[in-house]
């Protein structure tokens, strides 16, 4: 089984933001119908923001496989969450729909059809800004 | 378990040997599976997808034949197929089988620094009552201690003069990660002045970080009136950011606490290097 294309068509990632309530749930809803109603391969995560806070390294393969399109939250926010993981995503070829401030039509046009905008705010990611495991002591120190 | 333990992904397999599923199958299949707290990659030719490497991972499909069985290097490979016994349920026990965490074993509020904007001023991790920051072994501000962060407490983005805070889950920009404006940063909300909260010039104290500048700290201030202050200042916080818990209204660090912490950050930050205290450079 090849779980790689070397097709330069986007990666698609759509995050559920499973533990929160800030995405209206009809937008993610409608979304996740048409992603799966697109035949396209995805990845789909309960929440970007656990996968960063554990440093999961599905985002760094995702981050340095090529261009991609995220649906999820604000650009900002998913800008840093990658850098947080050690991940950081490439300004050139990263487009995040936004579920919070986006109407579904416009996200899944943008995911699904539409060309790849780069639209990440400027300024650069690196490994450096990802936080580096805490030393035993730091849990008591408050 | 440990927060960067790695969780079950589940991959929907649709490609050769199996039968494409039909879009109402899929979409079901996906979404009982993410409401349970898994992520699934479907899988196929046409775009790429994160590679397995090191995440446990449940293969399902409708198979033509027989389940596949096997192991791909590097993986921790369990196969099922849909139908009879609901994705989730088979998740969960392939979830068991390799003890990955268990879904929403971690708590989801936490911050994320904007480093285009941070300006390393430590302002945060002076703040933080609860360890949450860090340095690092080049003194840069690091969230070090994400499951130690106050569920539902903004405060610390509140204290960064920059907007370089994010909690994605908040309501509100910019700290949700919507661009900052000028007028945010303007905005008195956004300013709310931790020396003066705290009664002192705290931060140059910090910054330099000489003795003779903590001596001079002690000698100067006079603490009838930093208490004054820091009163004024505890009031107009908790008007300004009435989403900020009590608790943490009501504990503040004090300046000796908040010396103790940055010495006890940088003392973590050079004992990783071997080097000497970066707190006295
Ligand atoms: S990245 Fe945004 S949409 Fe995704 S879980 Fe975090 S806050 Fe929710
Ligand atoms: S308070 Fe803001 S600018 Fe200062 S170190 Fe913390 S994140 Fe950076």
């Amino acid at each position: 089984m090849n779980l790689v294309s070397p097709t330069p068509a986007p990666a698609i990632l759509y995050c559920h933001c499973r533990y929160a309530q800030v995405v209206p749930p009809e937008v993610k809803s409608a979304v996740l119908e048409q992603l799966c109603a697109s035949g396209l391969p995805f990845e789909a995560v309960p929440d970007l923001c656990e996968l960063s806070a554990r440093r999961d390294p599905s985002l760094q393969r995702l981050a340095a496989a090529g261009p991609v399109k995220i649906a999820a939250c604000f650009p900002r926010a998913v800008k840093w969450l990658f850098a947080a993981a050690g991940a950081p995503l490439s300004a050139a070829s990263t487009e995040v729909l936004n579920m919070r401030v986006q109407t579904a039509a416009e996200v899944a046009t943008g995911l699904l059809s539409a060309p790849l905008t780069p639209n990440l705010p400027a300024g650069k990611a690196v490994p450096a800004d990802a936080p580096k495991p805490a030393t035993p002591d730091a849990s008591t120190e408050t | 378990m440990a927060l960067t333990d790695i969780p079950l992904r589940v991959v929907l397999y649709e490609g050769e040997g199996a039968t494409v599923l039909d879009s109402v199958e899929r979409l079901q299949s996906v979404r009982d599976l993410l409401e349970a707290g898994f992520g699934v990659t479907r899988a196929g030719a046409a775009r790429p997808v994160a590679p397995a490497d090191q995440s446990p991972l449940l293969v399902l499909g409708r198979w033509e034949g027989a389940v596949p069985a096997g192991e791909v290097a590097g993986t921790r490979l369990h196969w099922g197929a849909l139908g009879e016994v609901p994705a989730v349920q088979q998740a969960e026990s392939a979830r068991t089988q390799v003890s990955a965490p268990a879904p929403g074993a971690w708590k989801p509020w936490f911050p994320v620094i904007d480093y285009d904007r941070c300006t390393n001023c430590m302002q945060c991790l002076s703040f933080c009552l609860f360890g949450v920051y860090g340095v690092d072994e080049s003194k840069k501000i690091q969230v070090q201690n994400n499951d130690q962060c106050k569920t539902n407490c903004p405060a610390c983005s509140r204290v960064c003069p920059e907007a370089a805070i994010l909690f994605p889950k908040y309501k509100a920009g910019p700290i949700n990660g919507d661009l900052v404006s000028d007028s945010d940063l303007n905005r008195e909300k956004m300013k709310i002045d931790i020396s003066a909260l705290l009664g002192g010039d705290v931060y140059s104290m910090l910054r330099t970080r000489s003795d003779r500048a903590k001596s001079r700290f002690s000698k100067e201030r006079d603490s009838d009136k930093a208490l004054a202050e820091r009163q004024k200042c505890l009031i107009k916080l908790s008007e300004l950011a009435a989403d900020i818990p009590p608790e943490v209204l009501m504990s503040l660090p004090s300046p000796e606490e908040i010396a103790r912490k940055a010495e006890a950050a940088s003392a973590r930050a050079a004992a990783l290097t071997g080097r000497g205290s970066p707190a006295t450079t």
